[in-house]
């Protein structure tokens, strides 16, 4: 057994990325991954004989562009079957609203000029407050203390970007980046639709509600990714989101970094209080001077540690550090191509009538109950290219808002109520689609807790909330990708800047690690 | 007659900012709309015998600085802090509280020992957040986007405050500032009823849930005051509410101030940009060489100052200024004290806020009503007897209940609220408190109830919202009420503002008045007499 610098636990994509790039800058890297391939919420899934979906992640938005070209995605086999996805807002009568381009650049469909101008001016100042938040997410977040390692110049930098967004702006962005996105949209557009739809993707991934203060900078942040190069736009790779995990995983082995799949970890090791390496569940141990956990940092702390490690003060932090998840995922076998009343299947659909019915979709989680009415967000990858289902059928992917984490009515129950909402929803956008379905999927929080390891089902291995952003990520006095722990990091979706397919987290731990000199 | 300020609402902020200016040697008048002062801070008698606090009803926000500044106790001011509380349960029992930590940690561990234990850390927590905070109450905010030298030590001051903090405190501080207080409280307490015991503040007034982020700030907001000098603490203005402003009154005539009750402000006099005086209901002028409105913004620029006077920009933000309504409130003349069913007859309980909704869920359950345009179903109700420390208010025997209600939008379904609507949310909040003291309607001799419609109407709130504005951070420091303008100016010259709907926002706190009548004599280069810092918490 050849012997490691780094021991990364978990082959998400933030793993993935942070051991690339160590790879890269000389050491030698070790995947530990429990599944039986590496791609953590990137992986594929056939749910059905025939059928293959994106287990998890169905659009990219979020793929750090320093991942991008310092993995040479492209050469290890990244393509995009759809580069600027359109996304359609439904409507149950057939009158869609279309936004294409990057956020919504133009408008199809029979809307107000009122609201059209609106949303062009809502658009652009939305796009610049992202545009000043984007590079905050490319570096470690400071410490608010003096005499750190700080990068005071960059962030200071950073800072003139937000003043230099003019006086007039200046101060609508400290308005606003607390604000509700329910105002804001309410305040500016009176399309349900289209309000509705912008609802549903500040709330995507979250626990909270339009309505709920702190929600639009959860937009803000959307918005901060790109795509194919563009600013906020969505793409569709090809073959799936699993073809990203797996041009990461040819990238990250091409760089010499060393993958084990159906490892998974039992515990890190610890020795007066430094980390020196791990047993796998095997029994196996492994022996090297860094350890880096990928994977959530309450399951790392929790789990794989233990408090006997951990001051008592620490470890009721970590036990309160949020995370729970919101969404589910479902996946429809068709025998044939679905009719939403028209709309264009190679567009992203959306179902969020109204930020009354995201807000009414909310409300029964707060409860852990299952929605009446669930909005979601709708892609069909075999209607972009074959591969995704047998000739002729078709394969339906959403991600279905708000499901609960831990159902009063128990697991099987809370599902099969989900699952016969979320059909009866689909069934007044795109009738008859109930006949065309032969297998259905829907993967609770629960169960994606189960089966991909992340703590509540959050794809962000922790809520992505204001209160837990920033310097506050994973937990406050830990945001720096180092552990009180001698040797053990973080880079997992649970640290800066939270998840999404894209890699950041993992790429700015790495980074740190280079500039800390360490490992 | 030219006074040297003119000031629109005998409210507790206008007749702060009169008294203040007063002092200072300005020539001041108060206009009032209605036939008494008070604004919100009232004692009305509306049953023979009675008096009703039948707006705000409790006291501990008021600025002490402004009460010694003003010599209120002298005019008979008097603070009776609260003696008890309760949160009944569902199942008949109940959360004791009472006006001593130790006592209270006891009954804590009656339903939790953990959460017993944890509320010595959740005090302690909560008192280093009131004590970084009270400084602010009483300073202008600055406007971060100016370079002026004024704003640039302001806002030093400020992160000097900030960074005075230790790393760990800076990053509670900032949690504390933006979560939900559900959240928060799930980081210190496990039982249900202590939840939601100490969620109440942060719902008071707001129209969000405890599960909403930015709740635990509005717990802060009412966490932050005291009596004399036990910060935290609650209690009655003996005589009612109208005590405190009626007490603002005599502080304000001692000093030559007046005030004019009867008719309310039709116009602003807008004279070449500058206010100028106002056009009373019956016709009067009443001309100044300033105005200051303790009127909320909304209804300040809205309805009383041409459009053609504010700049677009400015319109647009008053405009979509949050003041949601989310309150009603049920003032009852009662024949004789209720009999809990959970606690003995007497019970030092009752002595203080009483609660009928035991859990988070029911809070969050009862703003999910108000978010689907209707008033809960299961509503929460800040109820308390005054008149069991204060026998002043009632005849003998009888007593005085005061209910504040959440959730009551400020319209039904899109609606505008009808008496019927009106009668149904009555029945609705007496049925809850029937459920846990039998017999307590039989007892009743007569209600007023209020939504936000009366509020509005009466007290000139708009939709009925009692902070004059919600309390989220679009809306707090120097974004109240709108960024640009949180130094209670506004873009009429010689128009001020100094109600509620600025720094530091809601609560009988008389802060906002304060402050204003600081910036007008700062304006003027006069300087203020007997106007005092923010004590600091030691």
């Amino acid at each position: 057994m050849p012997s490691f610098d780094v021991i990364l636990i978990g082959g998400g994509t933030n793993g993935l990325a942070c051991a690339a790039r160590l790879q890269k800058a000389g050491r030698r890297v070790l995947v530990l991954e429990s599944q039986s391939a590496p791609g953590g919420g990137a992986l594929g899934r056939s749910f059905v004989p025939g059928f293959r979906a994106p287990a998890l992640a169905h659009i990219a938005n979020q793929i750090d562009s320093r991942v991008l070209s310092g993995m040479d995605l492209d050469r290890h086999g990244l393509k995009l079957a759809a580069s600027n996805l359109t996304s359609t807002a439904l409507s149950p009568d057939g009158n869609h609203l279309v936004l294409q381009g990057a956020a919504g650049a133009t408008l199809t469909g029979t809307i107000s000029d009122a609201d059209r101008a609106a949303w062009k001016a809502l658009r652009q100042q939305l796009l610049s407050f992202a545009a000043v938040m984007a590079p905050f997410k490319q570096m470690t977040p400071p410490r608010l203390a003096k005499g750190t390692s700080n990068e005071y110049l960059r962030l200071a930098k950073l800072g003139l970007g937000v003043r230099a967004l003019g006086k007039a702006e200046f101060r609508e962005f400290l308005r606003m980046f607390l604000i509700n996105a329910a105002d804001v949209l309410n305040d500016e557009l009176s399309d349900d639709r289209l309000k509705g739809l912008l609802g549903f993707d500040a709330t995507l991934g979250s626990w909270l509600g339009p309505q709920s203060p702190n929600s639009l900078i959860l937009l803000l942040n959307r918005l901060a990714g790109e795509a194919a190069g563009q600013k906020a736009a969505l793409a569709l790779p090809a073959g799936g989101m699993a073809a990203v995990a797996e041009a990461m995983a040819k990238s990250a082995v091409a760089a010499g970094v060393t993958i084990r799949s159906n490892a998974p970890v039992a515990q890190i090791l610890i020795e007066a209080d430094r980390a020196t390496g791990v047993r796998l569940a095997s029994g196996e141990e492994l022996r090297t001077a860094t350890v880096i956990s990928a994977i959530s940092p309450k399951t790392t702390f929790l789990s794989l540690i233990g408090p006997r490690h951990l001051d008592t003060g620490f470890t009721n932090r970590i036990r309160a550090q949020k995370s729970r998840g919101g969404a589910a995922k479902l996946h429809l076998a068709l025998k044939s191509a679905p009719d939403f009343r028209g709309a264009d299947l190679k567009s992203r659909l959306v179902i969020a009538p109204s930020l009354r019915a995201v807000e009414n979709a909310y409300n029964p989680v707060k409860y852990n109950e299952v929605p009446r009415a669930p909005v979601m967000e709708i892609t069909l990858p075999s209607a972009f290219e074959p591969g995704h289902a047998p000739d002729g059928q078709h394969l339906l992917s959403a991600i279905v808002q708000f499901a609960p984490h831990d159902p009063k009515a128990g697991h099987d129950a809370a599902r099969a109520e989900m699952l016969a909402n979320c059909m009866a929803q689909l069934e007044t956008y795109a009738p008859g689609i109930g006949a065309l379905v032969t297998h259905a999927e829907l993967l609770m929080p629960y169960d994606i807790e189960a089966q991909y390891g992340m703590v509540g089902g959050n794809w962000h291995h922790g809520e992505l909330a204001v209160e837990q952003m920033l310097f506050l990520r994973p937990v406050p006095g830990m945001a720096q990708y180092s552990t009180p722990i001698g040797g053990l990091w973080l880079a997992s979706a649970g640290t800066h800047p939270g998840g999404g397919i894209s890699g950041a987290a993992g790429w700015n731990a790495a980074d740190r690690i280079i500039k800390e000199g360490r490992a | 007659m030219i006074y040297d300020a003119v000031i629109i609402g005998a409210g507790h902020n206008g007749l702060v900012a009169a008294c203040y200016l007063a002092r200072a040697g300005l020539k001041v008048c108060v206009v009032e709309k209605n036939d008494w002062v008070g604004g919100a801070a009232v004692s009305r008698s509306l049953y023979p015998g009675f008096t009703y606090s039948n707006c705000s009803y409790v006291s501990s926000l008021f600025r002490p600085e402004i009460m010694r500044d003003l010599e209120l106790p002298k005019p008979g001011l008097q603070l009776i802090p609260y003696e008890g509380g309760a949160m009944f349960t569902e199942g008949g029992d109940y959360l004791g509280m009472h006006r001593d930590h130790d006592a209270n940690r006891r009954e804590f561990a009656r339903h939790s020992k953990r959460d017993a234990e944890a509320y010595d850390r959740y005090a302690r927590d909560v008192l280093r957040h009131c004590r970084f905070i009270r400084p602010m109450l009483m300073r202008t905010p600055p406007d971060p986007s100016s370079f002026r030298p004024r704003d640039l030590s302001e806002l030093a001051w400020l992160g000097k405050q900030m960074f005075g903090l230790s790393e760990a405190a800076m990053y509670d501080m900032i949690r504390f500032w933006t979560m939900s207080i559900s959240d928060y409280l799930d980081e210190y307490f496990e039982s249900p009823v202590i939840k939601a015991y100490q969620a109440v503040a942060s719902i008071i007034g707001t129209a969000l849930g405890p599960m909403s982020p930015g709740t635990a700030y509005v717990l802060l907001h009412h966490a932050m005051g005291d009596v004399d000098g036990n910060v935290g603490a609650w209690g009655f203005a003996r005589g009612g509410m109208g005590s405190i402003t009626k007490a603002l009154t005599a502080s304000l005539q001692e000093k030559g101030g007046e005030v004019r009750v009867g008719h309310g402000v039709e116009q602003i006099l807008v004279k070449n940009g500058r206010a100028v005086g106002v056009v009373l209901s019956n016709g009067d002028e009443v001309h100044g060489k300033r105005v200051v409105s303790n009127m909320d913004v909304k209804r300040t620029f809205l309805k009383h100052v041409e459009e053609k006077e504010l700049p677009g920009d400015f319109l647009k933000r008053v405009r979509n200024f949050k003041v949601r309504g989310s309150s009603g409130k049920l003032n009852i003349a009662l024949d004789r004290a209720p009999k809990f069913t959970a606690l003995p007859e007497n019970s030092p309980h009752m002595k203080g806020d009483m609660h009928f909704t035991d859990s988070i869920e029911k809070m969050e359950r009862a703003y999910d009503d108000w978010k689907s345009g209707h008033f809960s179903v299961d509503p929460f109700q800040d109820m308390m007897i005054p008149t069991m420390m204060d026998p002043t208010m009632t005849p003998p025997g009888k007593h005085f209940m005061s209910c504040f209600v959440q959730y009551a939008p400020p319209k039904i379904e899109g609606q505008d609220w009808t008496d019927a609507d009106r009668d149904a949310f009555g029945q609705t909040c007496l049925d809850q408190i029937e459920k846990y003291a039998p017999g307590f309607k039989d007892s009743v001799l007569h209600v007023e109830v209020r939504t936000p419609r009366e509020l509005e109407a009466e007290v000139g709130l708009t939709e009925g919202n009692i902070f004059q504005g919600e309390l989220t951070f679009d809306q707090l420091l120097f974004n109240r009420p709108v960024p640009g303008y949180a130094q209670y100016r506004s873009p009429i010259k010689d128009l001020w503002m100094c109600g509620s709907s600025t720094h530091p926002g809601g609560g009988v706190m008389g802060a906002p008045g304060r402050n204003a009548a600081a910036e007008i004599l700062r304006d003027i280069r006069t300087p203020a007499k007997d106007m005092s810092d923010a004590y600091a918490i030691l």
